[in-house]
């Protein structure tokens, strides 16, 4: 239907497909115009007024709701022995934009036939990260050899199905500096050099404890579960990129709670939307009702410089063109003095540096200027 | 290598995550600029490393179009300028 499309750019997709689904099919195109022109000016009269101070309106609308939001840190409902954070503990962690979460998580959709639970089990196994503590039963220091030894746990090998001889060699692929030889279920791990301290052997048994051995590594717990009608796997630690070069992996539906590995692996779009996702996530757990806008409006801020900025001082406040307007948020005895120092300058075309200098502020009636046309010359 | 790199990128564009990308031509690029009346520096940025645009072959300067999901508007436009960061 072309009269649909001549809409396209005046009303969004929403309300067309709306339309679309109201109307009978054997309607006349002249009323259909005129229920779209309709829809047109509802729609512009319904839009956010030029001026308007949306941040202030955000931040009122999130931060009151968050006030009644729980500050414990609750189990996951229904999972055994899987503890998330949530409520505004995590809507904190997001919005300032922490590099390392409390609890990463991530949610690994699987192809088929493995989200159908083939091999299940085997495969969550298999994700996991299993250092050489993980199957070692014993971890011991001989001085008069100058070596560690490494009691291995036959059964819990079996279970991850690793061999001695392939962590044997695993082991001395990443340490160089020692021999590591295999004696009856024990791995020997020999100094080359023979001048070597105690300190400095103890200091190579603490290292070895947490190598890295199979499966992918930063995930230290997994869980397969069934959701509506197939079979996925959570996993407490996080590794997206590892995980997504998985063959069994879907890896178009993948995701993990970390957003910044969502914006190195995804990108900046990807993470916006990871943003929107998480904090609604929260706020829809908690039983409260936040518009999904405000949310947006944020994690837009959040985005806009092409990396993940949290709300902080560090963030997108120190983006600021005005110092008045970065002292007024935190330290501002800093930001003074090191503007002082560098000559800044401030044009005082923002918000809070005029509510400073008390100054009509440019939003609403104060945004529009009056311009003067020069007189000619002559 | 690169070819490696390459071939990542365009699974990333495959996720549901990420919106489409579309980059401006020259023509489109100067007829938005005067559509909204604004310059390159005031638009939102995104790095060429992007791995969302790397199938797109852009360069510092460009214009990239993002058609994202929207839960309000069923489907809207955003622009963001590629950066060199």
């Amino acid at each position: 239907m072309s009269i649909y499309a001549e809409y396209a750019n005046k009303i969004p997709k929403r309300v067309i497909d709306e339309v679309k689904d109201g109307v009978p099919e054997s309607i006349s195109e002249s009323k259909l115009k005129k229920i779209l022109d309709e829809c047109v000016r509802e729609y512009e009269s319904s839009m956010v007024e030029a001026g308007e101070a949306v941040g202030l309106v955000s931040a009122e609308s999130i931060g009151e709701p968050g006030t009644q939001m729980t500050l414990n840190t609750f189990h996951f409902a229904g999972v055994a022995e899987m503890n998330v954070t949530m409520g505004l503990p995590r809507v904190i962690e997001i919005l300032d934009g922490r590099k390392s979460l409390t609890t990463p998580m991530m949610e690994i959709y699987l192809k088929k036939p493995y989200s159908k639970g083939e091999n299940i089990r085997k495969l969550a196994l298999a994700i996991k990260g299993t250092k050489l503590r993980d199957v070692a039963s014993e971890f011991s220091i001989d001085m008069a050899e100058n070596a560690i030894r490494v009691l291995l746990d036959k059964e819990k090998m079996k279970e991850i199905e690793l061999t001695e001889s392939s962590i044997g060699k695993s082991v001395q692929k990443s340490i160089k500096a020692y021999n590591v030889k295999l004696e009856d279920g024990m791995l020997a791990l020999k100094s080359k050099s023979k001048e070597i301290t105690l300190n400095e052997l103890y200091k190579m048994k603490e290292k070895i404890k947490s190598m890295h051995l199979a499966g992918v590594k930063g995930v230290t717990q997994v869980l397969p579960v069934r959701r509506e009608e197939e079979y996925i796997i959570i996993t407490a630690g996080s590794n997206l990129k590892d995980v997504l070069e998985m063959e069994e992996v879907d890896a178009t539906r993948t995701t993990t709670n970390d957003i910044f590995e969502i914006e190195s692996v995804l990108g900046i779009e990807a993470a916006r939307k990871a943003i929107i996702d998480e904090v609604f996530k929260v706020i829809e757990s908690q039983g409260l009702n936040v518009d999904v806008r405000h949310i947006m409006l944020v994690a837009d801020t959040m985005c806009t410089s092409g990396s993940v900025r949290g709300i902080t001082r560090y963030g997108i406040v120190s983006q600021k063109s005005s110092v008045l307007a970065r002292a007024s948020f935190e330290t501002p005895i800093k930001h003074i003095i090191n503007a002082s120092l560098i000559g800044e300058v401030d044009y005082l075309t923002s918000v809070v540096e005029n509510v400073m200098i008390n100054q009509p502020v440019p939003i609403g009636t104060g945004l529009p200027k009056l311009r003067m046309k020069k007189q000619n010359e002559n | 290598m690169l070819q490696e790199v390459i071939m990542k990128d365009i699974e990333a564009t495959k996720h549901v995550l990420v919106p489409k990308h579309t980059k401006l031509s020259d023509k489109e690029k100067k007829e938005f600029l005067e559509k909204y009346a604004v310059s390159i520096e005031d638009l939102p940025k995104i790095s060429v490393k992007d791995p969302a645009i790397g199938h797109l072959d852009s360069k510092p300067g460009d214009i990239i179009k993002i058609v994202r999901k929207s839960p309000t508007a069923g489907e809207s436009a955003f622009y963001r300028v590629v950066i060199n960061v």
